[in-house]
């Protein structure tokens, strides 16, 4: 069996990184977004990990970040979703659509 | 004397007024700070006087020098000569005078005060400065208060009219303050008027900072094109905003270019002295003839302030010593002159409500007294004797005059030929307002002028007839300093 | 003799006026008029002393300045002095001007009896004598311009006295703003003179200008621009001014419109005292005039000549009587003009400026006489117009006789003093200049014409209809008559005065010389102009009708003043208010404050149109950020290596 290489990871990352994107850009639930958002941040995960294990293995560096964004993003997720309830309850919608008062 | 005293007096007022419980309170307090500086610009005066009298050689007496910042180099430091100290009684006076002139402002009086003498702060800590970094932070402290005053006191479009002056006044500020950083880094890192005198500028260097700062203070002293503030800003503001607009403010201006463009910056000052003399020449013309056409008192006033405006900036541009001195007495003179200007304007407006000339007539026999300070203040615009405006005038046109060639001859024809039209203007006013038939039915039981605007306006007078009567004294006290003013400019020792 | 007696000349009608203008409304109404009266007759009596005391002193005049003060400094040489010149020339006008005025302060007690305004009245006739003092006093040539702008403004004051007027106000206007366009000269004449000579004061100026050696007057006559020298640039524009406030052609027409002042003032003013200024002006500066610029003293010489001519030409043909006297007073201003032109200086040639002081000071006493007789007329018809009155001596016979004395003053017929002071012009201009002779021989046959149809007018032709609604009937009491009956003996007496001994150009007395044949041509023109009139108007007829008919259109243009009002109208209106004041106006509100808009409308329009970006949806930004972060990453990959 072929060991994956580093550009199938990367690879796999820049997919997971567009979805995301993709996800981001045209889903019009909050929470489908916020979501989106997760992908991004785990393909960037993926890349740091790739890079780390692939390119400097006698280092931890790739790792510590990869353990930093998974910390922030589950605050981020909490601090979001807290947005999103009080959005909720606000305007009764979850659709980014509706919240769109902060504008010139 | 303690030159501190000057500012600490605006400013002790300023903060009383706002701890004042009620409206009484305010003006009282107010007219008693104004009455302070008032004589405290005379004390500085016969201060100065007395100094310069013993033989102080020193130019700039009453020094005091406290160091702000190591780097950039600030430093707190004031000190006056004679232009200066004609300034601060010119302040005083016009202060006192717009505090009593706006006796009956009902709307948010504690603000209203409070905002003017900030302004007077401001002007009095700018004719001290000897910091151009200080000198630069009271200029903006008198701008602010004027967009206020107009803002909320005003009337007519008076948010457009605030906008627009402060913008302008603003873009001004700007030029300015570009400048001063040019003097502070041409010169190795000094904003102190004195060393800067005394440090040779190439050129080349004078030739771009100079229009800098010369189109900045022309901004507030309305040199031509940069006057439109003038006729808007005047014609909205409340009636002691227009007193200290053209009484102090536009006065910052004109010794700003004095002081700090021409002063500072010889070289530039003779390279464009011929364009300002040209600009000049037309704001004096172009200033008289367009107020021929208005049709509002105020922006009567305003327009011919734009032409009057322009005798200082000729005088100052003739680079004689005559012309400069000239120039300054033409300060003095048209600051007590407008803030009368203005004041009577606006106890005419209190009681007719209108400003339109066509809409009075024969306000003399309800209001002589009124009718005949608006005579004779007309006149003073005028330029008759015995009154400050003709002696500032000839002594810019005999300055004028000295300089021979052509082109000077003619633009000062071309200034006094502005006697005969500004004669025209003022007499249609008066000739329309005070004389004639009564208009309206409604005039014949207006009440004349009540105390507080009667003292007002002797207070004015007073001052207009000192300069016109016996102009010894303002002469003697600005000739030593355009002298040594004129010997920076021309070189020699 | 102690300075403070000239400085109280001057100053006692200054105090009247400072008391009775702030004072005089609250405090003294009724009494302001005697308080008035009373200063200027200690002035008056202060003047003669003065005069007397110079006058008699010695035989040779000279120029003393015994008050002086340092007013304004311009420069070393340079500067505004306030002080008293004494010579012959301001010793004479002290005393014609305190006496004029002293006779009118009197008058005024019964004329302006009752007005609203009395004390305002007094203290402007106060403010007037004071400026017009200090105008005849200056020892500097700056002096004399600023009591030249305060006579002006007084003046204006006075013409514009019954301010809710319309017509006044614009009189006064008219007065105010001709003059001054004529002051412009004056003061640019002064600019010229002071940078030429380094000097203001007149006996400098006169003797470093008039002395052929000295620098300054070598400079002033080399300097050229075009063409004419400096000098002659400054002395020809001084005489604008004088020209101006002495209402010679062009600068005639506030003259008659001035007339609408109440009538004791128009015969202080506009008769005996300021509109003479301008020949005291040029009489004053005669050596520099004579000596420097004799192209100039042409100039002042043709331009008398033809206001003299010009101004009897209208005269005949007005009908409201003050007017008439205007244009008389332009008319004989004329005389005193040309008189000075024709002069030359020194010896028997100077005789036109004697003859020209001569008849300033008779022309001050029978115009004073004529206006202040009209006045009553005036006040005893309720009328300017000649047409309204006619058969009054019977009624008022003090008024008539002295008005009759006058008229034969004016129009030159001996023994009265205008007959002296006429000849000695005469005489000058035959020396001096032919036309310029027969211009004035004309001139002085027409004023006796319109003078006696004048007088025939209102004293004789048709009886007097008294009119219903005035109560009163009488002359107007002693107080206004006396001033009449004064004035009437100076202007039968003052011409026995040997002025020749006293005013003369170098200080050497002219025997005045009396040549019979000289005068027999004169003499006849005038009695031949009073027959005329009194063929005319004496009983009422129809031939002046049919006069004026003969000379139709002449007659059309003389009664219209030739039109000069409708050029004048013509340019102020349409073409400095249309083409200039209107455009600068125009220009300003337009073009300069439109860029200061435009400048903020272009701000606000681009601001309006980028906001749009800002539009609150959260995806939108993602996008921008997205294409932004792509859009960074290709430039700095492929772009900025």
């Amino acid at each position: 069996m072929m060991q994956p290489g580093l550009y199938h990871i990367l690879f796999i990352s820049t997919a997971l990184f567009f979805i995301g994107v993709y996800g981001f850009l045209t889903r019009k639930n909050l929470v489908t977004m916020l979501m989106s958002i997760e992908l991004v941040l785990n393909s960037v995960n993926l890349n740091f990990i790739a890079f780390n294990k692939y390119l400097w293995p006698h280092k931890m560096d790739g790792l510590f970040f990869t353990l930093f964004i998974i910390a922030i993003a589950a605050a981020e997720a909490a601090v979001a979703i807290a947005i999103i309830i009080n959005l909720y309850r606000s305007h009764n919608s979850i659709n980014v659509e509706n919240a769109e008062e902060l504008k010139y | 004397m303690n030159l501190l005293l000057i500012i600490l007096a605006p400013l002790l007022t300023a903060l009383a007024v706002l701890v004042c419980r009620n409206k009484e309170q305010v003006k009282w307090t107010a007219l008693a700070g104004s009455l302070a500086q008032l004589i405290l610009a005379f004390l500085l005066y016969f201060a100065f006087r007395h100094e310069k009298e013993s033989g102080e050689p020193a130019q700039m007496l009453f020094q005091q020098d406290y160091a702000l910042f190591k780097n950039p180099n600030i430093h707190f430091h004031i000190g006056v000569d004679g232009i200066s100290v004609a300034m601060i009684l010119l302040t005083a006076f016009v202060v006192i005078a717009g505090v009593l002139v706006s006796w009956n402002i009902e709307k948010m009086t504690k603000e209203f005060y409070f905002l003017l003498i900030l302004l007077a702060l401001g002007a009095y800590g700018f004719f001290i400065s000897l910091d151009l970094f200080v000198l630069f932070f009271f200029l903006e402290i008198s701008v602010i208060p004027k967009y206020l005053l107009i803002g909320v006191w005003g009337s007519g479009k008076k948010e457009y009219s605030a906008n627009k002056l402060a913008l302008m006044l603003m873009g001004g500020s700007a030029l300015i303050l570009v400048g001063i950083l040019g003097l502070y880094f041409s010169s190795g890192g000094s904003f102190n008027i004195l060393q800067l005198a005394n440090t040779n500028i190439p050129g080349s260097t004078q030739n771009y900072i100079f229009p800098l700062l010369f189109a900045g203070f022309g901004v507030f002293t309305a040199l031509f094109p940069l006057h439109t503030w003038v006729p808007d800003g005047h014609s909205s503001a409340p009636t002691a905003g227009s007193m200290f607009l053209a009484g102090i403010s536009m006065k910052l201006g004109g010794y700003g270019c004095l002081r700090v463009a021409a002063y500072l910056l010889p070289e530039g000052m003779k390279e464009y002295a011929n364009i300002i003399i040209v600009l000049s020449a037309i704001a004096i013309l172009y200033g008289a003839f367009a107020t021929m056409m208005q049709k509002d008192l105020k922006y009567i006033n305003a327009y011919s302030s734009i032409s009057h405006v322009g005798f200082s900036i000729l005088g100052i541009a003739m680079l004689t010593q005559t012309a400069v001195t000239g120039a300054v007495m033409q300060m003095i003179s048209h600051g007590l002159m407008t803030a009368l200007f203005f004041a009577v304007i606006g106890m005419i407006y209190d009681r007719t409500h209108t400003r339109m000339v066509a809409e009075m007539g024969g306000l003399m026999r309800m209001l002589p007294f009124i009718s005949t300070v608006f005579f004779i203040v007309g006149l003073c615009s005028l330029g008759l004797p015995g009154l400050s405006g003709f002696v500032a005038e000839m002594t810019v046109f005999m300055g004028s005059w000295e300089n021979t060639g052509a082109f000077y001859k003619i633009a000062t024809i071309a200034a006094a030929m502005s006697i005969v039209v500004t004669a025209v203007y003022i007499l249609r006013a008066i000739g329309q307002t005070v004389m004639g038939p009564v208009k309206k039915e409604s005039f014949l039981s207006l009440p004349d002028a009540k105390w507080n605007e009667k003292l007002a306006a002797i207070i004015l007078l007073a001052g207009i007839l000192a300069i016109g009567v016996a102009p010894g004294w303002l002469n003697d006290l600005l000739r030593p300093e355009t002298e040594q003013f004129m010997h920076k400019i021309l070189g020699v020792k | 003799m102690p300075a403070i007696i000239y400085i109280l000349i001057p100053f006692l009608p200054l105090a009247g006026f400072v008391l009775l203008g702030l004072f005089g409304k609250k405090y003294f109404k009724s009494a302001s008029g005697w308080i008035g009266t009373l200063l200027m007759l200690v002035s008056f009596i202060l003047a003669v002393y003065v005069a007397y005391d110079y006058f008699s002193a010695t035989s040779i005049f000279p120029r003393n300045v015994p008050v002086k003060y340092t007013w304004l400094v311009f420069s070393e040489n340079i500067s505004i002095d306030m002080g008293v010149l004494q010579d012959p020339i301001s010793m004479m006008m002290i005393v014609v001007v305190t006496f004029i005025s002293l006779m009118v302060h009197i008058y005024s007690l019964g004329y302006m009896k009752g007005e609203e305004r009395y004390p305002t009245y007094y203290s402007f006739l106060s403010l007037f004598t004071f400026s017009m003092l200090g105008l005849v006093l200056a020892s500097n040539l700056f002096q004399t311009y600023i009591f030249w702008e305060l006579v002006g403004v007084s003046s204006f004051l006075l013409i514009g006295y019954y301010y809710d007027k319309p017509s006044a106000v614009a009189a006064a206007k008219k007065a105010f703003i001709v003059t001054r366009f004529a002051d412009l000269g004056f003061l640019i004449g002064i600019l010229v003179i002071a940078n030429t000579s380094d000097t203001l004061d007149y006996n400098t100026l006169i003797a470093t200008l008039t002395s052929t050696g000295s620098e300054q007057a070598s400079s002033a006559a080399a300097s050229t621009f075009l063409g004419a020298s400096a000098l002659t640039w400054g002395t020809a524009l001084i005489f604008i001014g004088g020209a101006g406030k002495s209402a010679m052609f062009p600068l005639h027409i506030w003259l008659p419109d001035a007339m609408e002042g109440p009538t004791p003032v128009s015969a202080l003013i506009h008769a005996a005292t300021m509109v003479v200024a301008g020949v005291y002006l040029v009489a004053r500066l005669f050596p520099i005039f004579s000596i420097n610029t004799p192209a100039v003293l042409d100039i002042v010489g043709w331009v008398g000549a033809i206001s003299a001519v010009f101004a009897a030409i209208i005269a005949c043909t007005q009908t409201d009587i003050k007017r008439i006297l205007a244009y008389s007073t332009m008319s004989q201003i004329g005389y005193m003009m040309f008189a000075l032109g024709v002069a030359g200086y020194g010896g028997e040639s100077g005789l036109g400026y004697t003859a020209s002081m001569f008849h300033l000071f008779t022309h001050a006493m029978f115009k004073a006489l004529l206006f202040l007789g009209a006045g009553v007329v005036i006040h005893y018809v309720h009328s300017n117009d000649m047409k309204d009155m006619g058969g009054l001596r019977k009624k008022m016979p003090v008024t008539h006789i002295t008005f009759l004395i006058a008229c034969l003053a004016i129009a030159g017929i001996p023994p009265f003093a205008g007959f002296f002071s006429k000849e000695e012009i005469l005489l000058a201009a035959y020396n001096g200049n032919t036309i310029i002779y027969w211009i004035a021989l004309i001139t002085s046959g027409l004023t006796a014409f319109y003078m006696f149809r004048l007088y025939f007018s209102i004293f004789w032709n048709k009886p007097y209809q008294a009119d219903h609604h005035s109560g009163h009937k009488s002359e107007g009491g002693w107080i206004m008559l006396f001033p009449l009956l004064v004035l009437a003996l100076g202007a039968a007496g003052s011409g026995f005065i040997p002025f020749g001994k006293y005013i003369n150009t170098d200080g050497i007395p002219l025997e005045s010389h009396f040549h019979l044949q000289f005068s027999i041509l004169p003499v006849a023109l005038g009695l031949a102009g009073i027959f005329m009139a009194m063929w005319l108007y004496k009983k009422q007829n129809n031939r002046p009708e049919k006069l004026a008919a003969s000379l139709n259109g002449f007659y059309k243009a003389a009664y219209h003043k030739f039109y000069i009002d409708e050029i004048y109208l013509f340019v102020t209106k349409k073409i400095i208010f249309n083409l200039i004041g209107r455009p600068a106006a125009w220009f300003d509100k337009n073009v300069v404050d439109g860029l200061v808009n435009l400048a903020g409308n272009t701000t606000t329009a681009v601001s309006e149109s980028i906001k749009k970006l800002q539009s609150g949806r959260i995806q939108q930004y993602a996008i921008y950020f997205l294409f932004g972060a792509i859009g960074l990453a290709i430039l700095f990959i492929y772009i900025w290596k």
